[in-house]
């Protein structure tokens, strides 16, 4: 049963001129993993503090499994946050913080006590009941955090960058912790990051935001193969660019003339709006380096401008002729051998899968 | 209140809920609102009935004539008594200023720049004193500047002089010593802020560019300290205008100030809206000598800087 | 690196705190000296130690009652003025509220308006009112000096609050009344405590207020100043004052450490 438990339309949050969030419509499955994606100042704090309730929109609705919340005051809500400072209460211990939104259920102490080690044991942090917030390391802080919002079994957690104060390693369990805790506990999760590594990792889908809209709301296997537009497609990822014209269409499969390429198939994701500027775009990983002229019939020559040596892998920097800039293609150092004849400079080929050439509009 | 399996129950919603849910600033004012209501009370609306007051004429006991009447400003301004008041009040406020920020300027300088260590420690010497009665501290230079004081007795004893001073005490002289003293947290707390504040790496980078001890302080270190001055110089000129015990204790007739003035009529005068004609013309001119004042040193500050 | 070794210029410089300091503790320390000294006379030579003083206001009937005075005056002043101040700062620091700073500098007025004005101000509007003058007139007068300085220190308190402390007890369930209970007081307990004893010390202390909008029924300052125009009972006012003195001290001494040990627990961030 996937019915959204979250429904968006037309949410936006204006401050004087400036429209922090810009007409959002989004809907959010029921126990999905969704993430908002974006720079600072995309507006995705803005519209996480609005599902929660301490921002009120300007206007449109916000939705939560099929209740407006127009009035529903934040402490009414079903939801429950994890703050980007975590707001550990300073004056009180691990487990009457854990235990803080217990109070209005009457629970009977030892009631309490058996929730507060169940919900400390979900994150691993089972025998700090009496820890002092100031005994806590940052890592140790947010699983407190995450146990006392999760202890109140909300219908949705929202999490507001709660990774980023947290060092790479740590980031990186963290993110694998999560991800297996949502899927145990069956809640949905919104999950607010501008790492966009982050968001591909653990989500189910993603809303990439800028300047106040969504640009795109999709898988990450979507986000990343299928972006809708050249924003998006540089956010997520490296991605190469080349301005083209068109010559045919047929769906979405279309023939374009491409500076350096020449005459190519390519992908449009989306219909091309009619008279605009066009650019191709295909990840540094979906072309193919050759030394010698390869079968595939998506080919061309090309001459070696730089290296970068990244001990898995290497990005090469290429120059094509009429192509204007160089492009960069990446590939794994599997054989040793090959990457230093590569490395070696001329007489070289450049190859791709027909379907792995996107052409998006050059502008939003 | 949601309960884990079931449905929110939204509160019943007005128009008046809605409108305090939307409005963060109406939920500001609305938690302002008692402060604010007896800071009306008891300021404002006191200042408005002093105002309105200053125009009525009194009457034999405690009533009064309200028909509107300039005479009691035309007294204040005229005649000779309160003119010299206010211009010796002045000028005891002036030099009281100027005193007590000369001297109270290098020993912040000294903590600020240099004691490495447990500066707080010297913050809270420095102000104690101040945290006492001040009724006290004044009566304390009366104990010292008297007669048969200590000064006088202890030069007395040790054989300096034969006969006590009397020029030390009942005179504007002594006003200032007093005030000078008393209010001298007033000057120190804002410039050692002010002090603190500065970057360390420009007053690095003039030693550097070839500037000498003294140049550094006067290009440097004077100018971005201002603020601090500037803000003493207005905490002290305003309230001793209008200080009514030093002047009471220590000033004697000669050292009289227009508080006493201000006072006598609310007492044995009995003409209360002389009083508080008196009152809020001294407030009017502080106000504007203030006024230009801040606005020359801007001025000024800006040339140099 | 002429900033960091010892300079030259220092020396005269170290003398002058020295000294200056001096000029401010010795005038103070001057009424606890003559308090124990056996004589009336406040003049040098010293003539011996006597505590007499300090045993005679013990059984003043008068100064007692005038301690009581200051006392009630005092702790409601506190009260009112803390409650108000914590209001008036956590309005300003939690919500955006347009033209709140000149609202402010409208509160923070009485600490630049000599008080004489606000004094006379005060009695004017009161007699107006056909109100008789009383201990609730004085403490009325004291609330006026002391909202300005209880909202600074509780403004400052607050300023470090981390805002969010506030909205995850509201996203855990408590209304506005709840949260504030459970979370604001709590974690502004310290300032609120500073603030009362700031409140308490300049209510105790105050004269020219006490003096304008008092009655027969006189505050200890004002009872002090009536002694005056008795020498004999000089050395009396001496005592009283130096035992003011050291509580003051130690009350405002324990107002600051209360402020600043406890500033690390207004943030809940690493």
């Amino acid at each position: 049963m996937t019915e959204s438990i979250i429904s968006l339309a037309g949410v936006t949050k204006a401050f004087g001129a400036f429209r922090a969030v810009d007409d959002v419509s989004l809907d959010i499955a029921r126990g999905e993993f969704f993430s908002l994606l974006g720079p600072s100042g995309c507006g995705k704090t803005t519209l996480l503090r609005m599902i929660a309730g301490f921002e009120v929109p300007t206007e449109g609705s916000i939705l939560i499994d099929g209740v407006s919340m127009e009035t529903v005051p934040p402490h009414l809500r079903p939801t429950n946050m994890v703050f980007q400072s975590y707001a550990i209460f300073p004056h009180l211990d691990v487990a009457r913080n854990v235990a803080f939104g217990l109070r209005k259920e009457r629970l009977s102490r030892d009631e309490t006590r058996a929730r507060v080690g169940e919900a400390l044991e979900m994150v691993k942090l089972s025998g700090y009941e009496s820890r002092r917030s100031d005994e806590l390391s940052g890592g140790q802080r947010q699983r407190v955090a995450l146990a006392r919002a999760l202890i109140k079994r909300p219908k949705v957690l929202l999490l507001d960058e709660p990774l980023g104060a947290l060092d790479r390693k740590l980031r990186e369990e963290m993110q694998l912790e999560l991800r297996t805790l949502q899927r145990s506990v069956g809640i949905t999760f919104v999950f607010v990051t501008h790492d966009q590594e982050e968001a591909l990792t653990m989500s189910d889908r993603v809303a990439v935001m800028s300047a106040g809209h969504t640009a795109q709301v999709a898988t990450p296997r979507d986000l990343y193969e299928r972006p809708v537009s050249v924003e998006v497609a540089d956010f997520i990822g490296k991605m190469n660019f080349l301005p083209c014209r068109l010559l045919e269409s047929n769906g979405d499969r279309v023939t374009v003339d491409a500076a350096g390429l020449g005459r190519v198939a390519a992908v449009a994701p989306r219909p091309l709006p009619a008279g605009a500027d066009l650019v191709v775009a295909i990840r540094p990983e979906k072309l193919t380096l050759h030394t010698t002229e390869p079968e595939a019939s998506a080919r061309v020559t090309c001459r070696m401008q730089n290296t970068a040596y990244l001990g898995d892998r290497s990005h090469y920097f290429v120059d094509i002729d009429g192509a204007g800039r160089p492009l960069a293609v990446s590939a794994q150092n599997a054989d040793a051998a090959v990457a230093r004849e590569l490395a070696a400079g001329s007489g070289l080929w450049l190859s791709w899968a027909e379907d792995a050439l996107l052409v998006l509009p050059a502008t939003s | 209140m949601t309960s884990a399996a079931g449905t929110v129950e939204a509160p019943p919603t007005s128009a008046w809920r809605r409108l305090l849910m939307r409005s963060e600033a109406l939920r500001g004012y609305l938690l302002l609102s008692p402060t604010l209501l007896v800071m009306l009370g008891i300021m404002v609306i006191p200042m408005i009935g002093m105002l309105v007051l200053s125009f009525w004429t009194q009457l034999a006991g405690t009533t009064f004539d309200s028909t509107f009447t300039l005479k009691n400003y035309a007294d204040a301004f005229t005649r000779e008594m309160y003119r010299i008041l206010f211009v010796r009040s002045l000028g005891i406020s002036l030099v009281t200023t100027l005193a007590t920020v000369l001297l109270a300027y290098p020993m912040a300088y000294f903590v600020a720049f240099h004691v490495k260590r447990h500066k707080m420690m010297w913050i809270i010497l420095m102000t104690l004193p101040f945290w006492t009665s001040y009724l006290l501290r004044v009566f304390a230079w009366k104990i010292i500047l008297g007669y048969n004081g200590a000064v006088n007795s202890g030069l007395m004893s040790l054989g300096v002089i034969a006969e006590p001073l009397n020029f030390l005490l009942y005179n504007p002289t002594a006003v200032v010593i007093t005030l000078t003293h008393a209010w001298a947290a007033f000057a120190i707390l804002p410039i050692y802020v002010s002090l603190e504040k500065i970057d360390r790496s420009l007053v690095e980078a003039a030693t550097d560019l070839g500037d000498g001890p003294v140049m550094r302080f006067i290009r440097v270190v004077l100018p971005l300290s201002m603020p601090g001055v500037i803000a003493a110089t207005v905490l002290i000129f305003i309230p001793t205008v209008g200080d009514y015990v030093t002047p009471s204790l220590v000033g004697g007739t000669d050292g009289y100030m227009i508080s006493n003035a201000i006072q006598f009529q609310f007492a044995r005068g009995n003409n209360w809206p002389l009083g508080a004609a008196l009152a809020l013309s001294s407030m009017v001119i502080v106000t504007a000598i203030v006024v230009v004042y801040v606005l020359l040193v801007r001025r000024l500050t800006a040339r140099i800087g | 690196m002429a900033e960091r070794t010892v300079r030259t210029g220092n020396r005269p410089l170290a003398l002058y705190a020295a000294l200056y300091l001096g000029f401010l503790y010795v005038p103070v320390l001057f009424l606890p000296l003559f308090s124990f000294n056996d004589s009336i006379y406040i003049s040098f030579p010293l003539k011996g130690f006597t505590l007499e003083w300090y045993r005679s206001m013990a059984g003043n009937e008068p100064l007692l009652r005038a301690l009581m005075n200051s006392i009630k005056v005092a702790l409601a002043t506190a009260t009112i003025s803390t409650v108000l101040g914590i209001f008036a700062a956590r309005a300003v620091t939690r919500y955006r509220m347009p033209g709140s700073r000149p609202l402010v500098a409208a509160i923070m007025l009485p600490l630049v308006v000599p008080e004489i004005i606000l004094g006379t101000a005060l009695l004017i509007v009161i007699m107006q009112a056909g109100g008789t003058l009383s201990l609730l007139t004085v403490t009325l007068g004291h609330v006026l000096l002391c909202v300005p300085f209880s909202m600074a220190v509780l403004m400052s308190r607050f300023e470090g609050f981390d805002r969010s402390m506030e909205e995850a007890s509201a996203d855990l369930g408590e209304n506005a009344w709840w949260t504030f209970w459970r979370v604001t007081l709590p974690m502004a307990m310290p300032g609120i405590v500073a603030s009362f004893l700031l409140c308490f010390t300049i209510s105790f202390d105050e004269f020219i207020m006490a003096f304008f909008l008092g009655s027969t029924d006189p505050t200890l300052p004002v009872f002090m100043w009536n002694q005056l125009r008795f020498p004999q009972r000089l050395p009396g006012v001496l005592a009283l004052g130096s035992c003011i003195l050291v509580v003051s001290f130690f009350v405002i001494a324990l107002a600051e450490w209360l402020r600043r040990g406890s500033s690390s627990s207004t943030s809940g961030a690493q």
